[in-house]
Protein backbone atom coordinates (compact mmCIF):
# COMPACT_ATOMS: atom_id res chain seq x y z
CA UNK A 1 0.00 0.00 0.00
CA UNK A 2 1.45 3.34 -0.82
CA UNK A 3 -0.19 7.07 0.24
CA UNK A 4 1.43 9.00 -2.39
CA UNK A 5 -0.58 11.40 -4.16
CA UNK A 6 0.18 11.79 -7.55
CA UNK A 7 -1.94 13.74 -9.64
CA UNK A 8 -0.98 13.78 -13.55
CA UNK A 9 -3.13 15.34 -16.35
CA UNK A 10 -6.64 15.18 -16.62
CA UNK A 11 -6.74 14.38 -13.28
CA UNK A 12 -5.24 17.30 -11.97
CA UNK A 13 -7.45 19.25 -14.34
CA UNK A 14 -10.67 17.75 -13.20
CA UNK A 15 -9.69 19.19 -9.73
CA UNK A 16 -8.81 22.56 -10.66
CA UNK A 17 -12.22 22.32 -12.94
CA UNK A 18 -14.54 21.38 -9.85
CA UNK A 19 -12.64 23.91 -7.31
CA UNK A 20 -12.30 26.86 -9.37
CA UNK A 21 -16.65 26.13 -10.01
CA UNK A 22 -17.20 25.23 -6.24
CA UNK A 23 -15.59 28.55 -5.85
CA UNK A 24 -17.84 30.66 -8.24
CA UNK A 25 -20.86 28.72 -6.74
CA UNK A 26 -20.04 29.79 -3.19
CA UNK A 27 -19.09 33.17 -3.74
CA UNK A 28 -21.56 34.20 -6.14
CA UNK A 29 -24.26 33.81 -3.24
CA UNK A 30 -22.23 35.81 -0.84
CA UNK A 31 -24.25 39.15 -0.63
CA UNK A 32 -22.42 42.40 -1.07
CA UNK A 33 -22.35 43.71 2.31
CA UNK A 34 -19.69 41.01 2.93
CA UNK A 35 -17.64 41.61 0.26
CA UNK A 36 -14.93 42.85 2.16
CA UNK A 37 -14.27 40.52 4.49
CA UNK A 38 -14.80 38.00 1.88
CA UNK A 39 -11.94 38.92 0.04
CA UNK A 40 -9.73 39.34 2.50
CA UNK A 41 -11.09 35.91 3.54
CA UNK A 42 -10.37 34.28 0.22
CA UNK A 43 -7.02 35.67 0.88
CA UNK A 44 -6.44 34.10 4.10
CA UNK A 45 -7.47 30.80 2.15
CA UNK A 46 -4.84 31.34 -0.65
CA UNK A 47 -2.55 31.41 2.35
CA UNK A 48 -2.25 27.75 2.43
CA UNK A 49 0.28 28.40 -0.06
CA UNK A 50 2.67 28.32 3.72
CA UNK A 51 2.41 24.75 3.61
CA UNK A 52 3.73 24.39 0.10
CA UNK A 53 6.57 26.76 1.35
CA UNK A 54 6.93 24.34 4.01
CA UNK A 55 8.02 21.42 1.63
CA UNK A 56 10.33 23.50 -0.38
CA UNK A 57 12.14 24.25 2.61
CA UNK A 58 12.01 21.27 4.42
CA UNK A 59 13.64 19.46 0.99
CA UNK A 60 16.42 22.42 0.46
CA UNK A 61 19.70 21.55 -0.12
CA UNK A 62 21.51 24.36 -1.10
CA UNK A 63 21.44 27.57 1.07
CA UNK A 64 20.21 29.42 -2.04
CA UNK A 65 17.07 26.64 -1.48
CA UNK A 66 17.30 27.11 1.91
CA UNK A 67 16.97 31.00 1.59
CA UNK A 68 13.90 31.21 -1.31
CA UNK A 69 12.55 28.54 0.92
CA UNK A 70 12.88 30.64 3.82
CA UNK A 71 11.47 33.54 2.09
CA UNK A 72 8.38 31.49 0.81
CA UNK A 73 7.73 30.46 4.10
CA UNK A 74 7.85 33.97 5.43
CA UNK A 75 5.39 35.35 2.89
CA UNK A 76 3.02 32.37 3.20
CA UNK A 77 2.48 32.86 6.75
CA UNK A 78 2.28 36.02 6.66
CA UNK A 79 -0.63 36.43 4.27
CA UNK A 80 -2.16 33.62 6.03
CA UNK A 81 -1.61 34.62 9.66
CA UNK A 82 -2.55 38.07 7.95
CA UNK A 83 -5.50 37.28 6.40
CA UNK A 84 -6.87 35.69 9.34
CA UNK A 85 -6.73 38.24 11.87
CA UNK A 86 -7.93 40.92 9.23
CA UNK A 87 -11.29 38.68 8.37
CA UNK A 88 -11.74 37.61 11.95
CA UNK A 89 -12.06 41.42 13.18
CA UNK A 90 -14.19 42.88 10.48
CA UNK A 91 -17.04 39.79 10.61
CA UNK A 92 -16.94 40.97 14.29
CA UNK A 93 -18.55 44.12 13.44
CA UNK A 94 -21.37 42.95 12.00
CA UNK A 95 -24.46 43.34 14.40
CA UNK A 96 -27.97 43.48 13.88
CA UNK A 97 -30.17 45.79 15.47
CA UNK A 98 -31.37 43.65 17.78
CA UNK A 99 -29.36 40.58 19.03
CA UNK A 100 -30.87 37.77 16.72
CA UNK A 101 -29.90 36.73 13.31
CA UNK A 102 -30.92 38.96 10.22
CA UNK A 103 -34.15 38.78 8.75
CA UNK A 104 -34.46 41.94 7.14
CA UNK A 105 -37.94 42.79 7.23
CA UNK A 106 -38.43 42.28 10.71
CA UNK A 107 -35.67 44.50 11.34
CA UNK A 108 -37.10 47.12 9.52
CA UNK A 109 -40.18 46.58 11.48
CA UNK A 110 -38.24 47.01 15.01
CA UNK A 111 -36.83 50.10 14.07
CA UNK A 112 -39.43 51.80 13.02
CA UNK A 113 -41.25 50.82 16.66
CA UNK A 114 -38.45 52.64 17.52
CA UNK B 1 4.97 1.64 9.04
CA UNK B 2 5.53 5.02 10.58
CA UNK B 3 6.10 6.63 7.21
CA UNK B 4 2.72 5.22 6.06
CA UNK B 5 1.36 6.80 9.45
CA UNK B 6 2.38 9.83 9.11
CA UNK B 7 1.54 9.92 4.87
CA UNK B 8 -1.97 8.92 6.35
CA UNK B 9 -2.07 11.64 8.80
CA UNK B 10 -0.70 14.47 6.06
CA UNK B 11 -3.29 13.11 3.74
CA UNK B 12 -5.87 13.41 5.90
CA UNK B 13 -5.20 17.14 7.63
CA UNK B 14 -5.11 18.26 4.47
CA UNK B 15 -8.32 16.84 2.56
CA UNK B 16 -9.96 18.26 6.13
CA UNK B 17 -8.53 21.33 5.27
CA UNK B 18 -9.56 21.81 1.77
CA UNK B 19 -13.26 20.87 3.41
CA UNK B 20 -12.93 23.65 6.17
CA UNK B 21 -12.22 26.71 3.75
CA UNK B 22 -14.71 25.64 1.58
CA UNK B 23 -17.36 25.23 4.38
CA UNK B 24 -15.57 28.14 6.12
CA UNK B 25 -16.43 30.08 2.81
CA UNK B 26 -20.07 28.87 2.36
CA UNK B 27 -20.81 30.03 5.87
CA UNK B 28 -19.70 33.68 5.35
CA UNK B 29 -22.74 34.30 2.58
CA UNK B 30 -24.49 35.60 5.94
CA UNK B 31 -23.27 38.22 8.66
CA UNK B 32 -24.67 35.86 11.04
CA UNK B 33 -22.70 32.80 10.60
CA UNK B 34 -19.19 34.55 8.92
CA UNK B 35 -17.61 34.79 12.04
CA UNK B 36 -17.82 30.93 12.56
CA UNK B 37 -16.49 30.43 8.70
CA UNK B 38 -13.39 32.21 9.08
CA UNK B 39 -12.83 30.31 12.15
CA UNK B 40 -13.16 26.48 11.18
CA UNK B 41 -11.52 27.73 7.69
CA UNK B 42 -8.86 28.71 10.69
CA UNK B 43 -8.82 25.35 12.59
CA UNK B 44 -8.08 24.37 8.19
CA UNK B 45 -4.86 26.51 8.01
CA UNK B 46 -3.36 25.13 11.37
CA UNK B 47 -3.92 21.45 10.65
CA UNK B 48 -2.57 21.75 7.38
CA UNK B 49 0.55 24.09 8.67
CA UNK B 50 0.97 21.40 11.99
CA UNK B 51 0.97 18.28 10.01
CA UNK B 52 3.15 19.41 6.90
CA UNK B 53 6.22 19.09 9.80
CA UNK B 54 5.41 15.40 9.24
CA UNK B 55 6.38 15.52 5.45
CA UNK B 56 9.77 16.21 7.10
CA UNK B 57 9.77 11.56 7.34
CA UNK B 58 9.76 11.71 3.85
CA UNK B 59 12.09 14.50 2.76
CA UNK B 60 14.34 13.78 -0.32
CA UNK B 61 17.46 11.90 0.99
CA UNK B 62 20.19 14.53 -0.11
CA UNK B 63 18.20 17.11 1.88
CA UNK B 64 18.12 14.80 5.58
CA UNK B 65 21.80 16.22 6.56
CA UNK B 66 20.33 19.76 6.97
CA UNK B 67 16.76 18.87 8.80
CA UNK B 68 17.81 20.44 11.55
CA UNK B 69 18.79 23.78 9.79
CA UNK B 70 15.46 23.60 7.72
CA UNK B 71 13.60 23.05 10.50
CA UNK B 72 15.01 26.00 12.42
CA UNK B 73 14.61 28.18 9.18
CA UNK B 74 10.74 27.30 9.29
CA UNK B 75 10.08 27.66 12.92
CA UNK B 76 11.66 31.15 12.52
CA UNK B 77 9.80 31.87 9.44
CA UNK B 78 6.65 31.14 10.56
CA UNK B 79 7.10 32.82 13.82
CA UNK B 80 8.14 35.96 12.29
CA UNK B 81 6.38 36.19 9.19
CA UNK B 82 2.80 35.04 11.17
CA UNK B 83 3.79 36.74 13.87
CA UNK B 84 4.48 40.04 12.67
CA UNK B 85 1.49 39.84 10.29
CA UNK B 86 -0.86 39.10 12.91
CA UNK B 87 -0.07 42.04 15.04
CA UNK B 88 -0.06 44.41 12.24
CA UNK B 89 -3.55 42.92 11.15
CA UNK B 90 -4.87 43.38 14.62
CA UNK B 91 -3.79 47.09 15.43
CA UNK B 92 -4.10 48.44 11.69
CA UNK B 93 -7.20 50.83 11.25
CA UNK B 94 -10.11 49.65 9.26
CA UNK B 95 -9.98 52.32 6.94
CA UNK B 96 -6.83 50.54 5.71
CA UNK B 97 -8.02 47.77 5.05
CA UNK B 98 -7.49 47.73 1.36
CA UNK B 99 -4.05 47.84 1.92
CA UNK B 100 -3.75 45.35 4.14
CA UNK B 101 -5.58 43.00 1.94
CA UNK B 102 -3.14 43.92 -1.11
CA UNK B 103 -0.20 43.38 1.26
CA UNK B 104 -1.17 39.66 2.55
CA UNK B 105 -2.04 39.17 -1.07
CA UNK B 106 1.18 40.04 -2.63
CA UNK B 107 2.99 38.52 0.39
CA UNK B 108 1.00 34.97 -0.72
CA UNK B 109 1.73 35.79 -4.41
CA UNK B 110 5.33 36.44 -3.43
CA UNK B 111 4.96 32.68 -1.21
CA UNK B 112 3.93 31.03 -5.05
CA UNK B 113 6.55 32.67 -6.85
CA UNK B 114 9.07 31.24 -4.21
CA UNK B 115 8.01 28.08 -4.43
CA UNK B 116 8.37 28.23 -7.97
CA UNK B 117 11.95 29.42 -7.67
CA UNK B 118 13.17 26.59 -5.55
CA UNK B 119 11.40 23.73 -7.20
CA UNK B 120 13.08 25.10 -11.04
CA UNK B 121 16.41 26.05 -9.38
CA UNK B 122 16.24 22.38 -7.36
CA UNK B 123 15.61 21.10 -11.13
CA UNK B 124 12.82 18.99 -9.30
CA UNK B 125 10.00 19.49 -11.82
CA UNK B 126 9.41 16.12 -14.30
CA UNK B 127 8.27 16.81 -17.37
CA UNK B 128 7.71 19.61 -19.70
CA UNK B 129 3.99 19.92 -18.52
CA UNK B 130 5.09 20.03 -14.50
CA UNK B 131 7.94 22.51 -15.69
CA UNK B 132 4.96 24.99 -17.85
CA UNK B 133 2.95 24.88 -15.15
CA UNK B 134 5.71 25.40 -12.52
CA UNK B 135 6.86 28.42 -14.58
CA UNK B 136 3.42 29.82 -15.70
CA UNK B 137 2.79 29.95 -11.36
CA UNK B 138 5.77 31.63 -11.08
CA UNK B 139 5.23 34.23 -13.18
CA UNK B 140 1.28 34.93 -11.99
CA UNK B 141 2.84 34.49 -8.38
CA UNK B 142 5.43 36.86 -9.18
CA UNK B 143 3.41 39.55 -10.86
CA UNK B 144 1.02 39.24 -8.21
CA UNK B 145 3.51 40.41 -5.21
CA UNK B 146 4.77 43.57 -7.15
CA UNK B 147 1.53 44.32 -8.38
CA UNK B 148 0.11 44.45 -5.01
CA UNK B 149 3.25 45.80 -3.27
CA UNK B 150 2.63 49.04 -5.84
CA UNK B 151 -1.05 49.07 -5.10
CA UNK B 152 -0.08 49.29 -1.47
CA UNK B 153 1.69 52.12 -2.15
CA UNK B 154 -0.77 53.96 -3.75
CA UNK B 155 -3.43 53.35 -1.65
CA UNK B 156 -1.33 54.02 1.14
CA UNK B 157 -0.67 57.67 -0.08
CA UNK B 158 3.09 56.94 -0.46
CA UNK B 159 2.82 56.97 -4.48
CA UNK B 160 0.29 59.88 -5.19
CA UNK B 161 0.04 60.18 -9.06
CA UNK B 162 -0.42 57.40 -11.25
CA UNK B 163 2.48 57.04 -13.47
CA UNK B 164 1.95 57.32 -17.48
CA UNK B 165 4.38 57.75 -20.27
CA UNK B 166 3.99 57.77 -24.02
CA UNK B 167 4.29 54.58 -25.25
CA UNK B 168 3.22 52.56 -22.27
CA UNK B 169 1.47 49.76 -23.95
CA UNK B 170 4.37 48.95 -25.97
CA UNK B 171 6.63 49.03 -22.99
CA UNK B 172 4.47 46.42 -20.75
CA UNK B 173 4.16 44.56 -24.08
CA UNK B 174 7.41 44.43 -24.83
CA UNK B 175 8.40 43.29 -21.05
CA UNK B 176 5.44 40.16 -20.51
CA UNK B 177 7.03 39.19 -24.20
CA UNK B 178 10.09 39.31 -22.63
CA UNK B 179 9.30 36.87 -19.91
CA UNK B 180 7.49 34.35 -22.30
CA UNK B 181 10.77 34.04 -24.28
CA UNK B 182 12.78 33.56 -21.37
CA UNK B 183 10.18 30.82 -20.13
CA UNK B 184 10.11 29.49 -23.49
CA UNK B 185 14.33 29.16 -23.66
CA UNK B 186 14.23 27.78 -20.34
CA UNK B 187 11.50 24.67 -21.00
CA UNK B 188 13.62 24.42 -24.22
CA UNK B 189 16.77 23.74 -22.07
CA UNK B 190 15.42 21.65 -19.56
CA UNK B 191 13.82 19.13 -21.57
CA UNK B 192 16.76 19.55 -24.30
CA UNK B 193 14.46 20.69 -27.31
CA UNK B 194 16.50 22.63 -30.00
CA UNK B 195 19.84 22.07 -28.29
CA UNK B 196 19.83 25.21 -26.45
CA UNK B 197 21.88 25.32 -23.02
CA UNK B 198 21.68 28.43 -20.80
CA UNK B 199 23.41 29.04 -17.59
CA UNK B 200 21.03 27.93 -15.31
CA UNK B 201 20.11 30.25 -12.34
CA UNK B 202 21.04 32.55 -13.97
CA UNK B 203 18.41 32.31 -16.55
CA UNK B 204 15.46 31.75 -14.02
CA UNK B 205 16.72 34.60 -12.02
CA UNK B 206 16.37 36.90 -15.17
CA UNK B 207 12.37 35.02 -15.39
CA UNK B 208 11.65 36.27 -12.08
CA UNK B 209 12.90 39.87 -13.06
CA UNK B 210 11.05 40.58 -15.68
CA UNK B 211 7.86 38.82 -14.54
CA UNK B 212 8.39 41.25 -11.30
CA UNK B 213 8.88 44.30 -13.27
CA UNK B 214 5.74 43.74 -15.40
CA UNK B 215 3.44 43.36 -12.25
CA UNK B 216 5.11 46.94 -11.22
CA UNK B 217 4.89 48.28 -15.15
CA UNK B 218 1.58 47.12 -15.34
CA UNK B 219 -0.27 48.44 -12.03
CA UNK B 220 1.96 51.77 -11.90
CA UNK B 221 -0.23 54.13 -14.48
CA UNK B 222 -4.18 52.57 -12.98
CA UNK B 223 -5.44 55.49 -11.23
CA UNK B 224 -6.32 55.61 -7.44
CA UNK B 225 -10.62 55.14 -8.27
CA UNK B 226 -9.85 51.87 -9.65
CA UNK B 227 -7.68 50.39 -7.32
CA UNK B 228 -10.71 48.06 -5.70
CA UNK B 229 -10.62 46.09 -9.06
CA UNK B 230 -6.62 45.86 -8.84
CA UNK B 231 -7.13 44.46 -5.73
CA UNK B 232 -9.23 41.63 -7.00
CA UNK B 233 -7.71 40.37 -10.04
CA UNK B 234 -4.07 40.51 -8.24
CA UNK B 235 -6.22 38.06 -5.46
CA UNK B 236 -7.31 36.19 -8.08
CA UNK B 237 -3.80 35.99 -9.96
CA UNK B 238 -2.63 34.90 -6.40
CA UNK B 239 -5.20 32.25 -6.26
CA UNK B 240 -4.45 30.79 -9.61
CA UNK B 241 -0.47 30.53 -8.57
CA UNK B 242 -1.25 28.83 -5.58
CA UNK B 243 -3.17 26.92 -7.60
CA UNK B 244 -0.93 25.92 -10.24
CA UNK B 245 2.15 25.42 -7.53
CA UNK B 246 -0.14 22.76 -6.02
CA UNK B 247 -0.08 20.97 -9.49
CA UNK B 248 3.73 21.07 -9.08
CA UNK B 249 3.93 20.12 -5.25
CA UNK B 250 1.46 17.67 -6.34
CA UNK B 251 -0.59 18.59 -3.41
CA UNK B 252 -4.66 18.59 -3.61
CA UNK B 253 -5.41 21.45 -1.11
CA UNK B 254 -3.02 23.70 -2.54
CA UNK B 255 -4.67 23.31 -5.50
CA UNK B 256 -8.41 23.26 -4.02
CA UNK B 257 -7.54 26.09 -1.91
CA UNK B 258 -6.09 28.21 -4.84
CA UNK B 259 -8.44 27.56 -7.65
CA UNK B 260 -11.36 28.09 -5.18
CA UNK B 261 -9.81 31.75 -4.68
CA UNK B 262 -8.95 32.56 -8.06
CA UNK B 263 -12.47 31.63 -8.92
CA UNK B 264 -13.86 34.00 -6.59
CA UNK B 265 -11.51 36.60 -7.16
CA UNK B 266 -12.67 36.73 -10.67
CA UNK B 267 -16.10 36.63 -10.06
CA UNK B 268 -15.20 39.33 -7.58
CA UNK B 269 -13.70 41.37 -9.95
CA UNK B 270 -16.74 40.95 -12.41
CA UNK B 271 -18.49 42.17 -10.19
CA UNK B 272 -16.73 45.51 -9.70
CA UNK B 273 -16.24 46.10 -12.91
CA UNK B 274 -19.76 45.92 -14.44
CA UNK B 275 -20.56 48.69 -10.94
CA UNK B 276 -18.75 50.98 -12.91
CA UNK B 277 -19.77 49.54 -16.09
CA UNK B 278 -16.26 48.96 -17.27
CA UNK B 279 -15.00 46.01 -18.50
CA UNK B 280 -11.83 43.90 -16.51
CA UNK B 281 -9.65 44.91 -19.91
CA UNK B 282 -10.11 48.41 -19.56
CA UNK B 283 -9.81 49.26 -15.88
CA UNK B 284 -6.16 47.32 -16.59
CA UNK B 285 -4.95 48.52 -19.80
CA UNK B 286 -6.71 52.07 -20.09
CA UNK B 287 -5.75 55.09 -18.18
CA UNK B 288 -9.05 56.15 -16.85
CA UNK B 289 -9.48 59.11 -14.54
CA UNK B 290 -7.44 61.82 -16.85
CA UNK B 291 -9.89 64.71 -16.07
CA UNK B 292 -12.60 65.36 -18.97
CA UNK B 293 -11.30 68.28 -20.84
CA UNK B 294 -13.94 70.89 -22.47
CA UNK B 295 -17.00 69.47 -20.60
CA UNK B 296 -17.02 71.86 -17.90
CA UNK B 297 -19.88 74.71 -19.02
CA UNK B 298 -21.75 72.07 -19.94
CA UNK B 299 -23.99 72.48 -16.75
CA UNK B 300 -26.29 75.48 -15.96
CA UNK B 301 -27.00 76.80 -12.15
CA UNK B 302 -25.03 77.49 -9.46
CA UNK B 303 -24.81 75.27 -6.53
CA UNK B 304 -26.43 76.20 -3.53
CA UNK B 305 -24.82 76.24 -0.05
CA UNK B 306 -27.01 75.96 2.87
CA UNK B 307 -26.67 75.37 7.19
CA UNK B 308 -25.76 72.01 8.16
CA UNK B 309 -28.69 72.97 11.18
CA UNK B 310 -31.29 73.54 8.54
CA UNK B 311 -30.85 70.25 6.96
CA UNK B 312 -30.32 68.52 10.18
CA UNK B 313 -34.03 69.91 11.23
CA UNK B 314 -35.35 69.23 7.41
CA UNK B 315 -34.48 65.29 8.26
CA UNK B 316 -35.44 65.24 11.78
CA UNK B 317 -39.38 66.49 10.41
CA UNK B 318 -39.27 64.11 7.94
CA UNK B 319 -40.32 60.84 7.98
CA UNK B 320 -37.88 58.92 5.59
CA UNK B 321 -34.02 59.52 5.22
CA UNK B 322 -31.94 58.09 3.11
CA UNK B 323 -28.09 58.25 3.70
CA UNK B 324 -25.55 57.89 0.92
CA UNK B 325 -21.68 57.63 2.55
CA UNK B 326 -18.73 57.79 0.40
CA UNK B 327 -15.37 57.27 1.18
CA UNK B 328 -15.22 61.20 2.05
CA UNK B 329 -17.33 59.78 5.45
CA UNK B 330 -14.22 57.67 6.54
CA UNK B 331 -11.34 59.63 5.36
CA UNK B 332 -12.99 62.74 7.73
CA UNK B 333 -13.42 59.87 10.47
CA UNK B 334 -16.93 60.08 10.49
CA UNK B 335 -18.97 57.12 10.73
CA UNK B 336 -19.34 57.36 14.49
CA UNK B 337 -20.59 60.85 14.60
CA UNK B 338 -22.64 60.13 11.37
CA UNK B 339 -24.82 56.98 13.58
CA UNK B 340 -24.95 59.17 16.68
CA UNK B 341 -26.93 61.58 14.26
CA UNK B 342 -28.72 58.59 12.73
CA UNK B 343 -29.61 57.41 16.32
CA UNK B 344 -31.68 60.75 17.04
CA UNK B 345 -33.51 60.65 13.81
CA UNK B 346 -34.10 57.07 14.93
CA UNK B 347 -35.73 58.27 18.39
CA UNK B 348 -37.54 60.85 16.39
CA UNK B 349 -39.17 58.29 14.88
CA UNK B 350 -37.39 59.25 11.31
CA UNK B 351 -37.29 55.99 9.44
CA UNK B 352 -33.17 55.92 7.96
CA UNK B 353 -31.58 53.58 5.12
CA UNK B 354 -28.22 53.52 4.36
CA UNK B 355 -27.75 53.42 0.22
CA UNK B 356 -23.98 51.56 -0.14
CA UNK B 357 -23.04 52.18 -4.10
CA UNK B 358 -20.71 48.75 -4.93
CA UNK B 359 -17.69 50.24 -5.14
CA UNK B 360 -17.84 52.98 -2.45
CA UNK B 361 -14.64 53.10 -0.51
CA UNK B 362 -11.61 51.59 -1.90
CA UNK B 363 -12.24 48.15 -2.42
CA UNK B 364 -15.28 46.21 -2.63
CA UNK B 365 -17.96 46.61 0.21
CA UNK B 366 -15.50 48.65 2.45
CA UNK B 367 -18.00 51.05 3.51
CA UNK B 368 -20.06 48.62 4.75
CA UNK B 369 -17.57 47.60 7.20
CA UNK B 370 -16.72 50.93 8.25
CA UNK B 371 -20.27 51.49 8.83
CA UNK B 372 -20.31 48.16 10.62
CA UNK B 373 -17.38 49.16 13.06
CA UNK B 374 -19.39 52.56 14.21
CA UNK B 375 -21.93 50.19 15.43
CA UNK B 376 -24.47 50.12 12.57
CA UNK B 377 -26.75 47.44 11.95
CA UNK B 378 -26.24 45.34 9.01
CA UNK B 379 -30.07 45.66 8.77
CA UNK B 380 -30.47 49.14 7.99
CA UNK B 381 -27.64 49.14 5.00
CA UNK B 382 -29.16 48.44 1.72
CA UNK B 383 -27.18 47.67 -1.43
CA UNK B 384 -27.48 49.66 -5.16
CA UNK B 385 -30.53 47.33 -6.45
CA UNK B 386 -32.48 46.96 -3.11
CA UNK B 387 -32.92 50.49 -2.69
CA UNK B 388 -32.64 52.23 -5.39
CA UNK B 389 -36.85 52.60 -6.01
CA UNK B 390 -37.21 53.66 -2.51
CA UNK B 391 -35.48 57.02 -3.67
CA UNK B 392 -38.89 58.64 -5.29
CA UNK B 393 -40.43 58.14 -2.23
CA UNK B 394 -37.84 59.50 0.08
CA UNK B 395 -38.18 63.17 1.76
CA UNK B 396 -34.67 63.63 2.10
CA UNK B 397 -31.54 62.06 0.73
CA UNK B 398 -28.13 62.91 2.36
CA UNK B 399 -24.94 62.75 0.81
CA UNK B 400 -21.61 62.63 2.91
CA UNK B 401 -18.45 61.87 1.18
CA UNK B 402 -19.93 60.40 -1.79
CA UNK B 403 -19.50 61.85 -5.72
CA UNK B 404 -19.41 60.53 -8.97
CA UNK B 405 -21.85 58.08 -8.01
CA UNK B 406 -24.83 59.84 -7.37
CA UNK B 407 -23.97 61.78 -10.73
CA UNK B 408 -27.39 61.74 -12.75
CA UNK B 409 -24.90 62.49 -15.51
CA UNK B 410 -24.18 58.39 -15.59
CA UNK B 411 -27.91 58.16 -16.46
CA UNK B 412 -28.01 60.86 -19.17
CA UNK B 413 -25.13 62.52 -20.55
CA UNK B 414 -23.75 60.33 -22.96
CA UNK B 415 -20.69 62.16 -23.30
CA UNK B 416 -19.67 61.82 -19.62
CA UNK B 417 -17.02 59.64 -18.98
CA UNK B 418 -19.02 57.76 -16.43
CA UNK B 419 -22.19 57.52 -18.66
CA UNK B 420 -23.90 54.18 -18.41
CA UNK B 421 -22.21 53.40 -14.71
CA UNK B 422 -24.85 52.27 -12.64
CA UNK B 423 -25.29 55.11 -9.69
CA UNK B 424 -27.56 55.74 -6.68
CA UNK B 425 -30.45 57.60 -7.61
CA UNK B 426 -30.30 60.13 -4.50
CA UNK B 427 -31.82 63.26 -7.36
CA UNK B 428 -35.35 61.48 -7.11
CA UNK B 429 -35.30 61.96 -3.64
CA UNK B 430 -37.85 65.41 -2.42
CA UNK B 431 -34.85 67.41 -1.06
CA UNK B 432 -30.71 66.32 -1.41
CA UNK B 433 -28.17 67.59 1.06
CA UNK B 434 -24.74 67.01 -0.33
CA UNK B 435 -21.94 66.95 2.47
CA UNK B 436 -18.41 68.64 1.28
CA UNK B 437 -15.43 69.51 2.11
CA UNK B 438 -15.46 72.44 -0.23
CA UNK B 439 -16.40 73.41 -4.33
CA UNK B 440 -14.52 71.24 -6.53
CA UNK B 441 -14.47 67.80 -8.35
CA UNK B 442 -14.50 64.81 -6.92
CA UNK B 443 -11.91 61.90 -6.74
CA UNK B 444 -12.17 61.43 -10.55
CA UNK B 445 -12.66 65.16 -11.51
CA UNK B 446 -16.18 64.65 -13.35
CA UNK B 447 -18.62 68.02 -12.55
CA UNK B 448 -21.64 66.30 -10.95
CA UNK B 449 -24.88 67.40 -12.43
CA UNK B 450 -26.58 66.36 -8.95
CA UNK B 451 -25.09 69.65 -7.26
CA UNK B 452 -27.07 71.92 -10.10
CA UNK B 453 -29.96 70.31 -9.29
CA UNK B 454 -33.02 72.52 -8.19
CA UNK B 455 -33.59 70.01 -5.53
CA UNK B 456 -30.23 69.72 -4.02
CA UNK B 457 -28.70 71.80 -1.40
CA UNK B 458 -24.75 72.22 -0.32
CA UNK B 459 -23.70 71.38 2.80
CA UNK B 460 -20.00 72.74 2.89
CA UNK B 461 -17.68 71.34 5.43
CA UNK B 462 -15.39 68.81 6.98
CA UNK B 463 -17.99 66.01 7.18
CA UNK B 464 -16.94 65.42 11.19
CA UNK B 465 -17.55 68.89 11.87
CA UNK B 466 -21.10 69.02 9.54
CA UNK B 467 -22.29 66.14 11.72
CA UNK B 468 -21.39 67.40 15.26
CA UNK B 469 -23.64 70.51 14.11
CA UNK B 470 -26.33 68.86 12.54
CA UNK B 471 -26.51 66.54 16.10
CA UNK B 472 -26.50 69.97 18.33
CA UNK B 473 -29.52 70.93 15.79
CA UNK B 474 -31.49 68.30 16.51
CA UNK B 475 -30.73 68.09 20.23
CA UNK B 476 -31.18 71.82 20.55
CA UNK B 477 -34.91 71.18 19.47
CA UNK B 478 -35.44 69.06 23.03
CA UNK B 479 -38.01 67.00 24.63
CA UNK B 480 -39.63 67.72 21.17
CA UNK B 481 -37.07 65.51 19.37
CA UNK B 482 -36.71 62.44 22.01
Amino acid sequence: MHLDITMTGFVALYILMLAGFAGWVIIGNVPAILHTPLMSGSNFVHGIVVVGGLFALFNAVTPQEQAIGFIAVLLGAGNAAGGYAVTDRMLAMFKTSDAKPARRHAQIHHLKKG
Amino acid sequence: MLILLSQLVVGVADLAAAFLFLFGLKQMSSPATAPLGIRVAGIGMVAAVLASFLTLMTVDAAARPHMLVNIALAVVALGVGGGGAWVVGRRVAMTAMPQMVAIYNGMGGGAAGSIAAVELIGGHTQGATQLVVTLLGGLIGAVSLSGSVIAWAKLDGLIKQPWRIKGQQALNAGVMLTTLVVAGFIVAAVTGVGGVSLDMPTWIWIFFACALLFGILMTLPIGGADMPVVISVYNAFTGLAVGLEGFTLQNPALMIAGMVVGAAGLLLTVIMAKAMNRSIANVLFTNFGTPAKGKAGAIKGSERPTEASDAAIKMRYASRVIIVPGYGLAAAHAQQKLYEFVKLLLAAKVSVKFAIHPVAGRMPGQMDVLLAEAGVPYDMIFQLDDINDDFATTDVALVIGANDVVNPAARSDKSSPIFGMPILDADKAAQVYVVKRGQGKGYSGIINALFYSPNCNMVYGDAQAVLVKMIEAVRGLGAAAA
